[in-house]
């Protein structure tokens, strides 16, 4: 068994949502340089232009690369040799969001209450989704959410009878519905099986995975390549004012499901796909 | 084509924007966004006065993050404005010329643009870091105690926006698109 403090935990959410906040994954930087060079409209070139400057700008100044710093989405995958001490496990997430937010001069934009709407004025809670698998090590991965995007995602709970088109078909009315709202070139991230929940956790896992890595299952690899050249078709392109880059990447996340259903769900992600991930 | 026009804005230079323009934008605009739309429209509701004044005015729908020291606002980029189409309409029909977000907006909102003239900028969503540099003083001037969403008024210089609807009823988010759409 180990031991582990939680303040460990605090402290690396800490400095995870203030990195998260102002640099972007080495895979996400390499897809925004590729799409100037691809870009097919002038517009969409100098919208892409734009966004590099941006994170130029953002890490050197230390200004977040988008005002929406988001709701802060944990992932902790726990490993069951694991004993934490020190505390709750759950104050400490939010204690290392709280202290990030404020001491990285990030926006605090969570309400308490969804319909009552007052701000808690510290960025908590956030969102925590738990894992426990083997070993004594702890994953953590901080993915500061932004909701012009996130309002534009979607669930469809499809019969099993309409089958990958009907996938397929589901995850292209989401990008076009987006259009412009989810801030261009995006992310898709994809659940596709499991339940109703399953499949949401599914797709929102899909954004943190690098988006130069594809699936390891061979239809679902297809799936998201063919993907990513349809939506790239759409004209949407980048800022939504027209263009060859729509989407950055497509990453598809699947798992069984029952005989009766196939659940998918189509997480969307702008351009600044954050995440930060540390192993403790 | 690129412009440079001052903010507030001129009635003509409004008529005169075309979508597709790409425009640097000079003067003082305000900042507001859900809440404090909320808020005026119950204001306008209950028959009080609005505060701030609509005449030829831009409303920009962004929350900022704090300011460092010695800056005069944090990253600044657009929000989704068709969360405000509810409350644009009546806004417009009181003297409202301007609005920038980013994101489609309703009919409603389109028909108003043309019946008064006015015009909808973007600017690039997720560029705040960029877009503050643009952003020479801020000052929060209502509804402060909705901390980033309380009503900012913004000293912006060669702000860059792109014109999406204007007041001939034209939509770049749907001509721009149709222009590189292959399926």
């Amino acid at each position: 068994m180990r031991i582990l403090d939680v303040g460990e935990i605090t402290r690396n959410i800490k400095e995870m949502c203030i990195e998260a906040n102002h640099f972007l994954t080495e895979d996400m930087r390499a897809a925004m340089e590729t799409a100037v060079k691809q870009e097919k409209a002038p517009l969409g070139r100098q919208v892409l232009e734009q966004l590099q400057e941006n994170l130029r700008i953002a890490g050197e100044d230390m200004i977040p690369i988008c005002q929406d710093t988001g709701m802060a989405v944990v992932f902790l995958e726990i490993g069951q040799d694991v004993h934490f001490q020190g505390g709750s496990l759950e104050e400490a997430v939010n204690e290392g969001v709280r202290q990030g937010y404020a001491e990285g001069y990030l926006r605090k934009s969570v309400v308490k209450d969804p319909i009552y709407r007052e701000n808690t004025k510290d960025n908590t809670p956030a969102v925590i989704h738990y894992e426990i698998g083997p070993g004594d090590q702890v994953t953590v991965t901080v993915a500061p959410k932004g909701f012009g995007s996130e309002n534009m995602s979607r669930i469809f709970m499809l019969k099993p009878a309409d089958g990958i088109e009907g996938v397929k078909e589901a995850i292209l009315t989401s990008v076009r519905d987006a259009g412009p709202n989810a801030c261009p070139p995006m992310v898709v991230g994809v659940g596709i099986g499991g339940t109703f929940e399953k499949c949401a956790l599914l797709a929102k896992k899909a954004l943190t995975r690098p988006v130069d890595q594809r699936s390891p299952i061979p239809y679902v690899k297809a799936l998201e390549e063919e993907l990513l050249q349809r939506i790239n078709r759409s004209g949407i392109g980048p800022g939504g004012l027209g263009g060859s880059t729509t989407a950055l990447a497509v990453n598809i996340n699947t798992y069984p499901t029952h005989i009766a259903g196939l659940p998918v769900a189509v997480n969307i992600c702008c351009h600044v796909n954050r995440h930060a991930v540390r192993t403790l | 084509m690129d412009r440079h026009i001052t903010v507030p804005l001129k009635r003509e230079d409004a008529l005169s924007l075309r979508a597709g323009d790409y425009v640097y934008l000079t003067g003082t605009i305000y900042t507001a966004r859900d809440a404090a739309h909320k808020r005026m429209a119950e204001a306008l509701e209950a028959g009080n006065p609005l505060p701030i004044a609509l005449e030829n005015n831009v409303i920009y729908y962004m929350g900022p993050s704090p300011a460092r020291e010695g800056r005069p606002i944090g990253s600044a980029g657009p929000t989704t404005a068709s969360r405000m189409d509810k409350y644009a309409p009546a806004l417009l029909d009181l003297g409202l010329k301007g609005m920038i977000g980013k994101g489609k907006r309703s009919q409603a909102v389109k028909e108003a643009i043309v019946r008064n003239g006015a015009v909808y900028f973007a600017a690039v969503g997720g560029a705040g870091a960029l877009l503050s540099r643009s952003i020479q003083a801020a000052e929060a001037i209502a509804y402060e105690d909705l901390g980033t969403e309380a009503i900012r008024r913004l000293e912006i210089k060669d702000f860059p926006v792109i014109v999406v609807l204007d007041s001939q009823g034209n939509d770049l988010y749907q001509s721009a698109v149709a222009q590189y759409r292959e399926e």
